[in-house]
This record gives C-alpha cells, sequence and structure tokens, in this order.
C-alpha cells in the first residue's frame, strides 16, 4: 500500500484516479475498512494537507469548513455553534471523544451511509459541498451526493474539498435530533434536522426538514411549503407534518428497530426537531 | 516493500522510525518504539484502549496510521509520570481503587488528562460523557468517574 501526502488540490486528484486509491481524511471509517479487510487499497492518499481543506472560517456569506476539519474542532467554533446549533448537535453525537478528534464531515458524507449523523443537519440547513477534481471544481447540494448506502455520486479524482453553510438569516433556527436504542455512542435508528426561519410575527418564511436512516439515502420532506408558510406552526399542521415524514419512510429493518417503529420515530423526531428549531428562531 | 521513514516527536523526546505503510501508530508505538503503555482492545476505534494525544487531540491510536504520525506532536500514557512521581490522575486511581485488570487504564488517564486540561470543573455527566469511548468491564466506572472528580477538585483547591 503506497501513501502519498499530496499538497495541492490537483495533486490529490491526479493520485485519487488512479486504481485502487482511497482518500484519507480522518480516518475514522478508512482504518476500520482497513483492518477488517473491508477495502485493500493500492495507494492511500492523505488529503489533509490540501489548501483550504483543514479549518472552520466564517466568510463574507457565511461559512466555510474545510472537509477534513476534525468535529472536536468545529464544536469549539464558539460563533458557529451560535450561529448553527442544531449542526453542532448533530456532530457532537458522532462517536465518542476520541472519534471526533479525527472524525470530519467529509468523511462522513462520503462514507454515505443513510444514517450519517452530520447529513441531514447539514441539508436542513441548506449547505453546499465544493468538490475538487482533476479539471474543475465545482459546488453541489449536499443531498446530490450520496445517491445509496455506500456509494456518492462523485467521479474518479474528485473529493470534497469543504462545506458552504450560509450566514442564517434573522430569525432562523435549527436543530438535530437522533434515536439510538442507548445513550450514547450508537448509529441513528432515525435522525432529523430541521431548519426553519420566521418573520418578525413569528410566521414561518422558510422550513426544512431532512430525514437519515429512514431510506438509503437521506430524504428532504416534501410539501411542507403549503403547510407552513405564513403561518405559526399549530396541532394541525403539526400533524400534517408528522404524516408526511411517515409516508417518506421506506427504512430497513435491523436489530435496532423494525419498520414500524422507524416510521413512527420518524415522525415523532420531525415534531421535535421543528418545536426546538422555531423555538430557536423566534429567539434569534 | 521499502518501509517509510517518519519523525516524530513523542512525550516531548524526539523519534524517528521506519514503518509499513499499513501500521497503525498502535502498532508502531507497541512493536517498533516499545512503548506498550497504550494497549489494543478492539483496533477498531470502539474502546478507547490506546487513546492518545496527537497534536492536543485526543485520539485512538488504532484509528491513526503510523506515517500520520510524521511531524506530529504524540503524548501516551507514558509521558504522564516524571521521573518516579505519578501524575495526580495515576495517584488517584490506585488510591481510590479505580482499576482492576488495568487493560483500559492507560487510555482512561490520557482521555481523563485531556478532560481536566479542557475543563477544570467537569460535573459527573460531563466526566461520563466524556470517557463514554473509554470501554471498561471491571470496575463499572463509579471510582474512575469519582477519581477523575476527586483530582480535579483537588487541583482547584491547590
Amino acid at each position: 500500500m503506497n501513501y502519498v501526502v499530496p499538497k495541492t488540490a490537483l495533486e490529490a486528484s491526479k493520485a485519487l484516479v488512479q486504481e485502487g486509491a482511497f482518500a484519507l481524511a480522518g480516518g475514522t471509517d478508512l482504518l476500520v475498512k482497513l483492518k477488517t479487510k473491508f477495502v485493500s487499497p493500492s495507494m492511500v492518499v492523505d488529503i489533509k494537507q490540501v489548501p483550504k481543506i483543514m479549518g472552520i472560517e466564517a466568510t463574507a456569506d457565511g461559512w466555510w469548513i474545510g472537509a477534513a476539519t476534525p468535529c472536536a474542532e468545529i464544536v469549539e467554533h464558539e460563533s458557529f455553534c451560535k450561529d448553527w446549533p442544531g449542526v453542532v448537535e448533530a456532530l457532537s453525537l458522532i462517536g465518542s471523544t476520541q472519534i471526533q478528534g479525527r472524525a470530519t464531515l467529509g468523511g462522513n458524507l462520503c462514507n454515505a451511509s443513510p444514517a450519517a449523523d452530520s447529513v441531514p443537519a447539514l441539508i436542513s440547513a441548506r449547505g453546499t459541498c465544493i468538490i475538487s477534481g482533476q479539471s474543475r471544481e465545482r459546488e453541489e447540494p449536499i443531498e446530490k451526493i450520496v445517491t445509496s448506502p455506500g456509494v456518492t455520486a462523485l467521479e474518479k479524482g474528485e473529493f470534497i474539498l469543504g462545506f458552504k453553510l450560509p450566514k442564517p438569516q434573522s430569525g432562523t433556527g435549527d436543530a438535530y435530533l437522533r434515536l439510538i436504542p442507548r445513550s450514547e455512542m450508537d448509529i441513528a435508528v432515525v435522525g432529523a434536522g430541521t431548519t426553519v426561519s420566521v418573520d418578525k410575527n413569528k410566521k414561518i418564511t422558510s422550513i426544512r426538514v431532512c430525514l437519515g436512516a429512514i431510506a438509503p439515502t437521506q430524504i428532504v420532506l416534501d410539501g411542507l411549503e403549503d403547510i407552513f408558510i405564513g403561518k405559526e406552526p399549530d396541532e394541525n399542521s403539526i400533524n400534517k407534518l408528522v404524516s408526511i415524514a411517515e409516508a417518506a419512510c421506506k427504512p430497513i429493518k435491523d436489530k435496532r428497530g423494525t419498520i414500524e417503529y422507524r416510521t413512527k420515530i420518524a415522525g415523532v423526531l420531525s415534531k421535535r426537531t421543528l418545536t426546538i428549531a422555531y423555538e430557536r428562531a423566534t429567539n434569534h | 516493500m521499502s518501509k517509510t521513514h517518519v519523525a516524530t516527536h513523542i512525550n516531548g523526546d524526539s523519534y524517528e522510525f521506519l514503518c509499513n505503510t499499513q501500521q497503525t501508530l498502535l502498532d508502531v508505538l507497541r512493536h517498533e518504539l516499545d512503548l506498550k503503555g497504550s494497549k489494543e482492545g478492539c483496533a477498531t476505534g470502539d474502546c478507547g484502549a490506546c487513546s492518545v494525544m496527537m497534536d492536543d487531540r485526543l485520539v485512538c491510536a488504532c484509528l491513526v496510521l503510523g506515517v500520520e504520525a510524521d511531524g506530529k506532536k504524540i503524548e501516551t500514557v507514558e509521558g504522564l509520570s516524571t521521573g518516579s512521581s505519578l501524575d495526580p490522575l495515576q495517584q488517584k486511581f490506585i488510591d481510590l481503587a479505580a482499576l482492576q485488570c488495568g487493560i483500559c487504564t492507560p487510555g482512561v488517564l490520557v482521555a481523563a488528562k485531556a478532560l481536566l486540561e479542557k475543563n477544570k470543573n467537569p460535573s459527573e455527566e460531563e466526566v461520563r460523557f466524556w470517557l463514554a469511548g473509554n470501554l471498561c468491564r471491571c470496575t463499572g466506572y463509579d471510582k474512575i468517574v469519582r477519581a477523575v472528580l476527586e483530582v480535579a477538585a483537588e487541583a482547584r483547591n491547590t
């Protein structure tokens, strides 16, 4: 197994295009796959020295999060935590303290698990990612990346350089909740990320709910605008949200939950994250 | 296959070693450098027995490639004591019998030290969440948590 540490994005792409090359960021998935012989790379491309891929910073229109920034560093960033508490809630749930010392948003996305915690939160926040490739850089909405479990829309030689999140407009709140069978360190049975914005009369001006672990990819709920825009949430509209969330579920059945259980929980977490996000929006 | 040359700092000393690219930092510490304090439990990042600090971040050495340590600052359990005097955490673990078989202890000590450097006054809940990635199958955790809380309290009072 060759190990290379490219110093530029182009060098990284040229290495990654080779047969059997795997990108290494935090290694919390890749090293497990090496150990269990799930993959046998001919080359590991450590992308952490590519410019801009490490670190979190405020930009003119929001935030830049380098794809290989450890979650622990993001969670320590006070003004980011103020802007996107729901995203931070999601990151804080990924593995243990030790895992968060290495685990990255780029890795969580490209591992392409339906149960990835950061992904629904980033999608609900309308994040985008910058993808670096041999001939070009492109920007895509995060929901375009995972196409099925373990599979992404990245082309040969492409890798995620970083993520852009908007500066939340005044009156915006987000929230993330997941259900696991124990108090910590497990894989989501269901995860829900919700972002809402309100006007000065507390009426909703935008809403986005994204669910994880209930289908082969993360699912953005459709049809919420007609129900919520221009109003405060009430029992009637929240019941409709629950129905839409349940209808969107095409989950697997495994040791963590049955199809019926996951479907029920998807509704419950949609409702709860909306309640928290709305509360945050009205106080923002 | 040729080995890769790696230069790193471990517990304040310079180290140079040759390693295979497949070797983890844990393999290198234990088998190349004879630093056997860090233990291998699961080797997949679940148990925390191999917890070390890398550039001031708590990580599992089993989830770091040895070659990634190049140019990095590594701190292991061997760096906790100064000569024959133990770190207050080590002494407290002995005093309160916060260990039994001892396999998890090096990782717990390194993780607890990282917590106390970040947070001088952790609540019991904060200690438990911080150490959730350090599995112990003997103690039931209670003595470990009490030892960490006592060391924190004593450090605040001195």
